[in-house]
């Protein structure tokens, strides 16, 4: 890990129309760490994610991508640095098969003439290198994959571009006990390899699987940073819930919290 | 795969056993079915229904429906028959004559489509007014004028020219070639990988089957005689083949085809993934007006004039239910351009059989719609099992 973070918000403000989704929040993400955002049902975790991918603007504040300030006014902006974002419904073409799904919107052509050998060959290489092995043939449908496979194949895509930072959108919350270990062992060789992943999840036990450290937003602000070794399940449930941790028997106040 | 029957999978098989019966059972029935006269007559008159169902698998691909065609294919012939009109003072060579016409259906069905598109009023509303504006402005202009006879020789020859005997049979031989010719671009384009891998069993019977549809079809047209006039291979398959190969291509090989299929599959995800969802909306429907200009201009050709009846019987509804029953989905994102051929070559041989065996049009009318009955409802089995297993 370096000192540098790869993403780092200052002070986003985004407000619609009177609601006020985001004051000041400060975000950051380092290379080669999982960094989980957690919060209650429209604590703005959407929408600081979707200020990252381009989706948003936000009102007020800094976004800087490996120490430079960027300006993402949108999906193929994000791209371009080497973000991409996983969202919680998938966003694949049933009808088409894996291969077609991977390289969607982006695919290799001469002349406009779809070149498949390439981007057969190259599929096959970015899902043994995520070790999903899971998937029989990359020319079956998608709409013929199990759940799990199917979000194997969004991350796939979403790491196939040399990207950097890869935000996963509540990737476990359709998906059966077996198939949500799949996904995990996913997120965490992301980290592995060294790329940034955002992780939103409702699921406290996914975070503490995976996470490195973790983000609490609660009412579109940041509660704090918690690091996942030095703190407990009960003391991310009182920040989202509370917002403030509370003393507990045998627990310091702002236990494992950063700032 | 030719057939799966464990998937469910049945590709054009069942539409293709189809025409075989139906081809039979009139052979049997109707006298003046079984003539090579016939046989060329029925290519000439599915010639212009082929080239809108072709435009109507890109429309049903992206789940949107294109009513304005059969109107649109009559604003084309009526450009061209305007454009060619002898002593009018704009009379334009016919070829070129052809190309403003088509070019002008394609920009109709652009500005309907950038309606659909940018404005999000649904293609079922917005090419209904297309249907009715320009009905209304055929109906105008040809109330006023009444025929308007062609008498450019290149437009009459779209439908109507006949090759001479050699010349069928080498277009029989590139046609015959076609398939292999596809299959090894295949291998070499993608080579080593799944895609590339062929059954050759399949391969062999297809291009056997192939060679002999491709010279029996030029045999039977060069058969036949009317009065001491040889009849042949008439221009109208060729440029229907031509138009399929062009189409499948686009659909299968070019990013455009791809991104077609994905906005039918999950326009969200296509819009996510980058792509351009009103431009490929905007180009379908401009493809589609296109194709219907092409086809108005062969049924000009058929009866060398644009006249009030036209477009004649119920083309819009043929070419749509040519599409549905060659199995292009109508929820978008599933269906091949060869399913608009072979259903338009299934509903012409039933309304051409119908018609030598002396049958009202009722009763035309009645069959069609049993056959578009039947072949919807089979395929809606067929994926019932191909999702039961899995597939």
């Amino acid at each position: 890990m370096t000192d540098t973070p790869l993403l780092e918000l200052r002070n986003i403000t985004k407000a619609f129309g009177s609601v006020q989704a985001l004051s000041d929040v400060n975000f950051e993400v380092r290379p080669g760490e999982v960094m989980a955002l957690v919060g209650d049902n429209g604590a703005g975790k959407s929408t600081l994610v979707k200020c990252v991918a381009g989706t948003h603007a936000p009102d007020s504040g800094q976004i800087l991508f490996e120490g430079k300030e960027v300006h993402i006014h949108g999906p193929k902006d994000a791209a371009r640095l080497g973000i991409e974002v996983v969202y919680q419904d998938l966003a694949l073409c049933d009808n088409l098969d894996v291969v077609q799904n991977m390289y969607l919107g982006r695919e290799l052509n001469r002349a406009q003439i779809l070149s498949e050998a390439p981007m057969e060959q190259h599929t096959h290489e970015t899902l043994k290198t995520l070790a999903v092995t899971t998937i029989k043939s990359v020319r079956q449908p998608v709409a013929t994959l199990s759940g799990g496979q199917r979000q194997s194949v969004a991350v796939a895509r979403a790491v196939m571009w040399n990207s950097k930072l890869v935000i996963l959108d509540e990737p476990t919350a359709a998906l059966g006990v077996a198939q949500t270990e799949q996904v995990l062992a996913l997120v965490r060789r992301l980290g592995e390899q060294g790329l940034g992943v955002i992780l939103i999840s409702h699921n406290l036990h996914d975070v503490f699987e995976t996470a490195d450290r973790i983000t609490v937003l609660r009412l579109g602000r940041d509660v704090g940073i918690y690091d996942r070794r030095t703190t407990t399940q009960q003391t991310i449930v009182e920040a989202i819930t509370a917002g403030v941790p509370t003393k507990v028997a045998g627990i310091p106040a702002n236990a494992g919290a950063e700032s | 795969m030719l057939l799966d029957i464990r998937t469910g999978n049945l590709g054009p098989l069942p539409i293709i056993v189809g025409l075989i019966i139906v081809v039979v059972l009139f052979g049997f029935t109707a006298t003046n079915f079984f003539t090579s006269v016939n046989f060329v007559n029925l290519i000439q008159e599915s010639a212009g229904t082929a080239m809108l169902a072709y435009g109507v698998v890109f429309v049903l691909l992206l789940g949107e429906i294109d009513l304005s065609i059969g109107y649109v294919a009559g604003i084309g012939a009526l450009i061209v028959a305007e454009l060619q009109l002898p002593g009018s003072g704009h009379q334009l060579n016919g070829i070129l004559a052809m190309l403003i016409a088509v070019l002008a259906c394609a920009g109709i069905g652009a500005v309907q489509g950038g309606i659909i598109a940018f404005v999000g009023v649904p293609s079922f509303v917005v090419t209904l007014g297309g249907f009715l504006i320009w009905q209304g402005l055929i109906l105008n202009v040809l109330e006023q004028r009444g025929t308007i006879i062609i008498q450019d020789r290149w437009i009459n020859y779209t439908d109507l020219y006949i090759f001479s005997h050699w010349l069928g049979w080498i277009i029989a031989a590139i046609f015959t070639a076609l398939y292999p010719i596809s299959v090894l671009y295949k291998l070499i384009v993608a080579r080593g990988t799944t895609i590339a891998k062929q059954n050759w069993y399949v391969v062999g019977a297809r291009s056997l089957g192939l060679a002999v549809a491709s010279f029996g079809v030029v045999a039977i047209c060069n058969h036949g005689k009317i009065i001491k006039t040889p009849e042949g291979l008439p221009l109208a398959l060729l440029l229907v083949i031509i138009a399929f190969v062009a189409l499948t291509f686009l659909a299968k090989w070019t990013t455009f085809g791809r991104h077609v299929y994905a906005v039918g599959g999950n326009a969200e995800a296509a819009r996510r993934a980058g792509i351009s969802v009103p431009r490929i909306r905007v180009l379908v429907f401009a493809l589609s007006g296109a194709m219907a200009g092409i086809g108005g201009i062969i049924f000009a050709s058929q009866v060398n004039s644009v006249a009030l009846t036209f477009p004649p019987g119920n083309l819009l509804l043929n070419a749509i239910a040519s599409a549905v029953i060659g199995g292009v989905s109508l929820f978008g994102g599933r269906g091949e351009v060869r399913g608009a051929l072979l259903g338009a070559l299934l509903i012409g041989t039933l309304q051409n059989g119908l018609n030598t065996l002396n049958v009202s049009n009722g009763w035309i009318y009645i069959v069609t719609g049993g056959v578009l009955l039947f072949a919807v409802t089979l395929d809606t089995f067929a994926r019932r099992l191909q999702a039961r297993s899995g597939r």
